[in-house]
This record gives C-alpha cells, structure tokens and sequence, in this order.
C-alpha cells in the first residue's frame, strides 16, 4: 500500500537530469501504484522555463496514472521566476513545506491514517 | 579699421549691467518673493564680467570651446538653483534674454557704421541664443533632478506586510500599482509567507484609484506566484467602479478569490483556516 513518492531535488537541475528525473519518477509512481507525489524544491535557487515545463508534465503525467503531484517548498525567488516566464503551473498543487504537502495530500486522497511509504531519490550530482 | 568688440564691451560693462538691470527690474514678471535685488545683481554682475572676457573676437562662436566653461558653469549654476527655487520657465529664460538686450542697445548706441553694427548684433545674438539654450537645458535637468528625487521617494514608501493573525497575512497597497512595484510588492509578500510559514494572503486594493489591464495583470501575477508558493491569495477591496473596469476591460479574475472588504476576506480566512471568532456572553453573578 505504498501511498506516497517523496522526491527531493538537492541541487539545481540540469536538463538532463531533469529528464532523468521525469522517466524516474513516472516509472516509480507505476511500479508502487503511489496516489501522491511529492516534489520537495526548497534547495533549488535557479530554474528556467524547461525546468517549469518538467514539473508541470510530472504533474499531468502523474495525474494520468491516478496520483496527485504537490510541489513544495518553492523559494521566492524561483516563484517570481516562473511567473514572469508565464509559467503558472496549473494543476500542480503547492504547499509551504513537506509536513503542509503531506496534509495536502492526505486530504485529497482522503487516505486512513496509515504511515506512508516514502521513496527517496535524492538527485545528487555524481 | 578693424572694429574691437572685446574692448568696447569692457570700456562699457558698467554700463550694460545698469541697463540690463533696469530691464530686469522693470520686467513685471519680477519675482522679488523667490530672490532679493541685491542677489540678482551679484547673480547678474558675475554672469556679465565672465561674458565679456569671453567675447573676444577669435572664438566668439565657439561655445564648446574651454573658453566658454566658466560661463557655461554660471549660467547653469544660475538655471539650476532657479529650477529649484520654482522659476518658472519664462521667467528663467528673461534672465538671459533681457540681457542680449542690453547688449544690444548698447551696441547700437555705440556702433555708427550699419555694416558693423549688424554684423557684431548678429554675432552677439548667436552667442546669446546659444547660452539660453543651454540656460534652458540646464533648467530642464534640474527640474527633473527633482522630479527623480521625489518618485525615489515615493518608491521607498515601503508596502508593509501586515501579520492579521497566525497565518493570515494582510497587504494593504495603496496607490498605482507600476511594474517595479508589484515587483516590490510580490518580492515582499513571498518572503514574509516564508519567513511566518503563513498560508493566506490578503492584498487590499481599497486604497488603489484605478485597476487597468496592467495593474490587473500585476495582481494576477501576485496571486499566481503567491499560489506557486504553497499559499492562498485573497484580493479584497473591489470597488463597484472597479469591479465595473475589471469586467469591461474583459478581464478574468474568475479563478482568483475575490472579496468585497478586508473584513469579509478576513472572514474567509478564518473559515478556511477552521477558526471561530465568537462573542463570549458575561455571565454576572
């Protein structure tokens, strides 16, 4: 019963990383049967429009597959960044921080009060 | 016989500061509230006796020249503290003009030949023509030194982000709302949401006169990236005119939350965040 996929991003992303992360994460969410996905972005300080783009088909990608996405922790200034790139991520929830998502989450999912399984995919550089 | 400018105007400074200072003070555009006679002759007597050791034949025309610089510099020095003094431009411009009157009155009571009376009065208006234009750029500047320095000042009157209650953040904005600050505005709003971990934000727009598609669209951005944040924007304070403005100009404010006062956001808020505001009856013993 594994509920939700946990991510975080610890470093800014490069393109291909990006990529790497979308196949990962999609592969993931089919192979747990996950019904939530959580992006943690709060050590990412730099983003450009194709980085937007990913996390906006993660979310329609996920939402194919039945699972909600929730980006959280998102920096001020990475916020401004995406605006002014018109870039507003529609349909990808957001939260403050991960215990916020987490609540997000469960709500929406209306799931019992059950610990969740939680995958780390710390994309560090290597 | 070649004619000598240079020495006739020296032999007769005295002479064109008198005259020029009778047309000042006959002037009836005379502004003895912004600047007493006594200053204006001084202004006046050291713009002439720069003037005149400048008119010497060689490089009369040549206002770029280093000759010129001291002139330049008085005149300016006189256009900007005008400027600031609130001259207005026609006063400012008299100043000189009346001047290139006196010198040419004088030339004409002291020149007998016409040959050499016209050619030395055209070449003393060039120069004139000249120092007004440059008087009047230099007036200009100053005034816009001034108009900077108050749209500064307007800038750094700072939008605050008011904490309403734990998790409820409030932003009255008052006045236009411009690109540079809605960037102030959104920059403000973002990292105080960070700073208190707050989860709605109520931006008042009661104090702003007019919302055209612009300003519209610097909200709708504030909303969307206070969204992206991981937090809820409420826009309260929708007058009926803008309201009125808002639909004509066919602009969507559907998917924002939209209330009427602070009051009723405030409301929202509570309801939202599942908190009760009640009146407690006093129960006298």
């Amino acid at each position: 019963m594994g509920n939700f996929l946990l991510v975080t991003i610890q470093v800014d992303l490069y393109d291909r990383l990006a990529l790497n992360l979308e196949a990962d994460l999609v592969q993931m969410v089919s192979k747990t049967n996950a019904r939530g996905v959580l992006i943690d972005i709060s050590a990412v300080s730099i983003v450009d429009s194709f980085m937007g783009r990913i996390i906006g088909n993660i979310a329609s990608m996920s939402k194919i597959m039945d699972a909600e996405t929730v980006v959280v922790g998102m920096q001020p200034a990475v916020a401004i960044t995406l605006i002014e790139l018109g870039l507003p991520l529609k349909g990808v929830h957001t939260a403050l921080n991960v215990e916020r998502g987490m609540d997000l989450l469960k709500s929406m999912i209306g799931t019992t009060e059950e610990e969740p399984e939680e995958e780390d995919d710390d994309y560090l550089t290597e | 016989m070649s004619f000598n400018l240079h020495k006739l105007l020296q032999k007769q400074k005295k002479n064109i500061l008198e005259l020029w200072m009778k047309n000042q003070l006959a002037d009836e555009g005379l502004r003895e509230d912004l600047i007493s006679n006594e200053d204006l002759r001084s202004q006046s007597e050291e713009l002439i006796s720069s003037l005149v050791n400048n008119l010497t034949s060689s490089d009369m025309e040549d206002l770029d020249g280093d000759n010129w610089n001291p002139v330049i510099e008085i005149l300016g020095g006189i256009a900007i503290t005008r400027a600031r003094q609130g001259f207005s431009p026609r006063e400012t411009g008299r100043f000189v003009f009346s001047l290139k009157d006196a010198l040419l009155s004088i030339l004409q009571n002291e020149i007998s030949d016409p040959k050499v009376l016209f050619e030395e009065s055209g070449k003393i208006s060039r120069v004139m023509d000249n120092l007004s234009i440059i008087t009047f750029e230099t007036f200009i500047k100053g005034r816009e030194e001034v108009i900077l320095r108050q749209t500064d000042e307007i800038a750094e009157i700072s939008t605050p982000v008011i904490r309403v209650w734990d998790g409820i953040l409030a932003l009255p904005i008052i006045g236009t709302l411009d690109s540079s600050r809605t960037q102030i505005v959104m920059e403000n709003l973002l990292q105080e949401i960070v700073e208190t971990g707050s989860s709605i934000a109520i931006l008042d727009i009661s104090g702003v006169p007019a919302v055209d598609s612009l300003v519209a669209q610097h909200l709708i951005k504030t909303v969307s990236a206070t969204r992206l944040m991981g937090a809820e924007c409420i826009i309260s304070g929708i007058r009926p005119e803008i309201a009125q403005t808002v639909v004509h100009l066919g602009i969507d404010l559907s998917n924002i939350i939209t209330k009427a006062s602070l009051a009723t956001a405030l409301a929202y808020a509570f309801k939202v965040l599942k908190l009760e505001v009640k009146r407690t009856t006093i129960i006298k013993n």
